[in-house]
């Protein structure tokens, strides 16, 4: 039987990527000694783009899954496929990873289904192996191979945990937004406006932020200040981004519209 | 309208009393209706026959509403002409029979607002604009700051309070911006640290304190703006749209007081000399007024209870933290680069605080600038008190005998005592009926989120896939099935497709701390929370009951039917739970006994019991406080575990006791200090144990 296993290549270009405190250093010790990292923080503050960063940084290969409810073992794992008249294995992107050794980062691990969940628990532990059942193959990971998952502790997953047999495999980075001048930083650069602008965005982030669990599931991430960013930077007016970028995309709720509107009147 | 009478002559006092008498045929008391003919004597024939005619009408709708349309006509006429009397007195039925008897007194008191409405002008009120500023300044300030009428435009630090009507602008527009200029103003003396010096004590100085501090919210409002414009410039200049160029006098101020560094140290200083060049302070619309004593008080409150929020939190720390044996841990606070928050350090390592912690350690920061080092002290072992009562007596105990029995917990024997507890189920009176309307209408915003939370709890028909059986083909399972046959596998027979409906089975009991210790704004918390709740549960359609508990020693214990299993929530439940008061003592472990029994009944999947208390298990007599109540509310958490039945303890409190965790053992259990993490809280517990 033959057998097909994508071709992983390493990120060729430094992803811009602002540390915001001891993150670097402590993926560099995990990654050294072979452990599994654990990240999490609210959606769109950085967990994606540091990990590619990091494989950059390490120089390895990165697999990302995207996991969702309906993902199962075989997306995981790999599937026989029909070629001709002949049935092909096909390798699923984590046991790619595992093969080329790469990083796997598996992107909002809770909303995987438990049964999927269970087959990184080998790859997390000391045994560091893959049981590929359906072609019986049990395969070492060499020391290359990292997994990285990342969850995030707000609106969605409140309704979600990770079993703690998962989550104490891994060693927990905690993300947040972050710190004002940090974020102004980033906020320009990513966006291409210059700082003083980009105060201000990152000022009406902190102000919606304000009003989590207030009628707003969430305040402003870094993305969306980003995205608003890169609106004027595209010609727009402030208001305008800001509204467009930030405001219509934190709520549906009238009130709550008006006094986003509010807050950017406010700032700008 | 026409007089009725033969003749005109003005209507005597007792002339007036007696037809009164008759018109409010449900009037409260004899004297308020000779007060009340006392005031119309004055008015003329007219005016009286109009005053009596409406009075009659209303008080077929509402002997109350005739009554205060009375006591107010005099004033009502001075304001209003017999066409605009009539209106007020109309709007205030028409309120009425919309929404209940409150908001159509509430009505008829605003007879100011009215009769400015009627004359034209253009203004505008707080009440359209209330929620859009709370909203607002939530935003601004990242910590609560309510927004509530007041007869001027103040804050104590808790609160702003803003009139309830504007007119000072040209048109209405106006006047909703200049009620936003106001409550930013307000809002940035308690973020930018005016009551941050003892004002009180400073201006005392002068003798002539009133226009000294006249002075000083002036240079304040000189201060403020600058600090605004520094973080909102787009704030500070519709502001300064709204204000125009500051007065002359306060020119020369300006520059002082716009340098980043300034503070109300500065203010009180110009105060000097101002109040020395003996000018008259000018009036400046926005500025609101200072009373300096209200918010030192309310301040120096907060700041106590935030300090021993954050105190009990690293004292938790600390205890969890003892890896080093002996010698104290070193807590310490390092503050990261300008705007981040500082981070809290156990032996040199970063800890993340519990986010109640956090917050309040925010909201210190915006008190004092930055945390004192009295904080960084955890808190002693320090107990829990409960306050002596013995004032008070039993009230009757009732002769019936006991509804039910129950044996409770002896921890000094390890042994039950045999039907202990005597259990009366009671009703409580109705309260309110406007209550929970109110409360729902002020927390729409949030009830639509839990709604929505809720509404994800329900969940959706999914689709399993690799059954034995289902109404359509599993074209992965059908392909895998292939292949195996091919390599020459024995393919599995799972092929289908099946819709499942998500059904949910599951009843929750929610037991309401009525003891005397709630009262206050605890109570109001469980009451608010519990409308929430059924708001949110409705959509569930979920069964679940409402039982409150208090009493008095073990030989009256009161169960309060507030919601039965089966009940609909309707006006009734509506109005027991706006009833909920605060009255006896605490006698936990029975309580929660009798429900789980009835909870245990429920012929569901999952029982759920949810406690609302403030956490104080106590009775009259010594027996039940300390140890004994504790071990006995664990006891009896444990048998509800054995029955099935999860419980999550719920204590309202700023701060959690330590013998929390112990007596909640058996159960799920948190503490809150707001209502509204309440409801969402529960929909995750929902989803957990309903999820499998
Ligand atoms: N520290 C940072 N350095 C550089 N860019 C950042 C940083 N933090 C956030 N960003 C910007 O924010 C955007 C969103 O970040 P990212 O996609 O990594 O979020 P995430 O945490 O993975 O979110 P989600 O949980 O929704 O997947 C990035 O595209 C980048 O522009
Ligand atoms: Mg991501």
């Amino acid at each position: 039987m033959d057998m097909l296993s994508p071709q992983l290549a390493s990120i060729a270009e430094e992803p811009y990527y602002q540390a915001v405190g001891e993150e670097v250093g402590l993926f560099e010790a995990a990654a050294a000694r072979r452990l599994p990292v654990l990240l999490k923080g609210p959606t769109g503050c950085g967990k994606t783009r540091f990990v590619e960063y990091m494989a950059w940084k390490l120089r390895r290969p990165l697999v990302t899954v995207a996991c969702h409810d309906d993902l199962t073992t075989a997306d995981l794992l790999g599937r026989y496929l029909i070629v001709g008249n002949e049935t092909v294995w096909m390798d699923g992107p984590l046991t790619a990873a595992v093969r080329a050794g790469a990083i796997c980062y598996l992107d909002e691990i809770v909303e995987a289904r438990k049964d999927t969940t269970v087959v990184i628990h080998p790859l997390a532990d000391s045994r560091r192996v893959l049981t590929v059942d359906k072609r019986g193959e049990l395969l070492p990971a060499p020391d290359d191979f990292m997994l990285v998952i990342s969850y995030n502790p707000g609106y969605q997953s409140i309704l979600k945990e990770i079993k703690p047999s998962t989550r104490q495999r891994f060693v927990a980075m905690e993300f947040d937004y972050p710190a004002p001048e940090l974020e102004t930083q980033i906020v320009a650069a990513e966006g291409g406006v210059d700082l003083e602008l980009a105060g201000k965005l990152v000022k009406l982030g902190e102000l919606t932020r304000n009003l989590k669990g207030q009628g707003l599931d969430e305040g402003a991430s870094t993305r969306l200040l980003v995205h608003a960013a890169q609106i004027v930077s595209a010609g727009r007016t402030p208001t305008e981004a800001a509204n467009a970028a930030v405001a219509r995309a934190l709520t549906d709720d009238p009130d709550m519209t008006e006094t986003l509107n509010d807050l950017v009147r406010a700032v700008f | 309208m026409t007089s009725s009478g033969q003749s005109s002559r003005k209507l005597f006092e007792h002339e007036l009393e007696e037809r009164l008498d008759q018109l409010l045929f449900a009037s409260p008391s004899h004297r308020s209706i000779t007060r009340l003919a006392t005031g119309l004597e004055p008015l003329s024939r007219a005016r009286q026959d109009l005053v009596l005619h409406w009075a009659g009408v209303t008080a077929q709708t509402c002997a109350e509403i005739g009554h205060l349309i009375v006591s107010l006509a005099p004033k009502a006429l001075d304001l209003l002409d017999a066409d605009d009397f009539e209106a007020w007195v109309l709007a205030a039925l028409d309120s009425y029979d919309r929404q209940g008897l409150r908001p159509a007194m509430e009505s008829l008191r605003n007879l100011e607002a009215f009769a400015t409405e009627r004359s034209g002008a253009p203004f505008a009120r707080l009440a359209e604009v209330e929620g859009r500023l709370t909203r607002f300044v939530q935003g601004l300030s990242g910590r609560p700051l309510a927004v509530r009428a007041g007869n001027a435009a103040w804050t104590d630090t808790d609160t702003i309070f803003l009139p309830e009507l504007l007119a000072a602008m040209p048109d209405a527009e106006g006047n909703r911006r200049l009620y936003k200029a106001m409550a930013a103003h307000l809002w940035a003396q308690t973020r930018y640290g005016t009551f941050s010096a003892d004002l009180d004590a400073a201006l005392d100085r002068w003798p002539d304190r009133q226009r000294a501090l006249a002075w000083l919210t002036l240079l304040e409002a000189v201060r403020l703006d600058s600090r605004i414009g520094a973080e909102l410039p787009g704030l500070a200049a519709e502001m300064a749209e709204l204000r125009g160029p500051w007065p002359e006098v306060l020119v020369p101020a300006v520059a002082r007081l716009a340098a980043a560094t300034a503070t109300v140290r500065d203010s009180l200083d110009l105060v000097a000399e101002f109040v020395a060049a003996g000018g008259v302070p000018p009036r400046l619309t926005f500025a609101g007024t200072l009373d300096p004593a209200a918010a030192r008080l309310v301040r120096a409150e907060r700041i106590a209870r935030e300090t021993k929020v954050l105190r009990n939190a690293l004292a938790a720390l600390k205890s969890s933290g003892g890896r080093k044996q002996g010698g104290e841990p070193l807590l310490e606070l390092v503050p990261t680069d300008e705007g981040g928050p500082a981070e809290f350090r156990v032996d040199g390592e970063v800890v993340t605080l519990p986010p109640e912690a956090q917050a309040a350690a925010q909201s210190l920061v915006q008190d004092l600038g930055e945390l004192p080092p009295e904080v960084l002290t955890p808190a002693g072992p320090g107990g829990w008190a409960p306050t002596d009562r013995i004032d008070n007596t039993p009230e009757q105990i009732s002769d019936r005998a006991a509804d039910w029995r129950y044996d409770e917990w002896d921890y000094h024997r390890s042994a039950y005592r045999k039907g202990w507890c005597h259990v009366y189920e009671m009703q409580v009176a109705p309260g309110d009926a406007d209550y929970v309307s109110e409360v729902s209408t002020r927390y729409r915003l949030l009830i639509n989120q839990i709604r929505r939370r809720f509404e994800a709890v329900r969940g959706e028909d999914r689709v399993l896939g690799r059954q034995p059986e289902g109404e359509e083909i599993d074209l992965d399972a059908q392909v895998d099935a292939h292949i195996d046959r091919r390599s020459g596998i024995e393919p599995s027979p799972r092929l289908f497709c099946r819709r499942i409906r998500n059904e949910r089975s599951m009843a929750a009991m929610f037991m309401v701390d009525m003891s005397g210790s709630t009262k206050g704004w605890v109570n109001d918390a469980e009451r608010e929370s519990l409308i929430m709740l059924c708001e949110a549960i409705e959509a569930l359609g979920d069964d679940y009951a409402i039982y409150g508990f208090s009493g008095w020693t073990r030989t009256r214990c009161d169960i309060y039917r507030i919601k039965a299993f089966g009940d609909r929530y309707d006006e009734t439940v509506r109005r027991r739970i706006a009833g909920i008061e605060a009255k006896d003592y605490t006698r936990m472990g029975v309580a929660i006994r009798h429900l789980t029994r009835l909870l245990a009944a429920q012929p569901v999947r999952h029982k759920l019991l949810v406690t609302l208390s403030d956490g104080r298990p106590d009775d009259f007599g010594d027996e039940y406080r300390g140890a004994y109540g504790i071990e006995d509310t664990r006891r009896a958490l444990q048998e509800a575990r054995r029955q099935g039945i999860r419980s999550y303890c719920v204590t309202i409190d700023r701060s959690g006791a330590d013998y929390l965790k112990h007596m909640y053992g058996p159960a799920a259990y948190s503490v809150l200090d707001d209502v509204g993490k309440l409801p969402l809280k529960l929909a995750d517990i929902y989803r957990r144990l309903t999820a499998n």
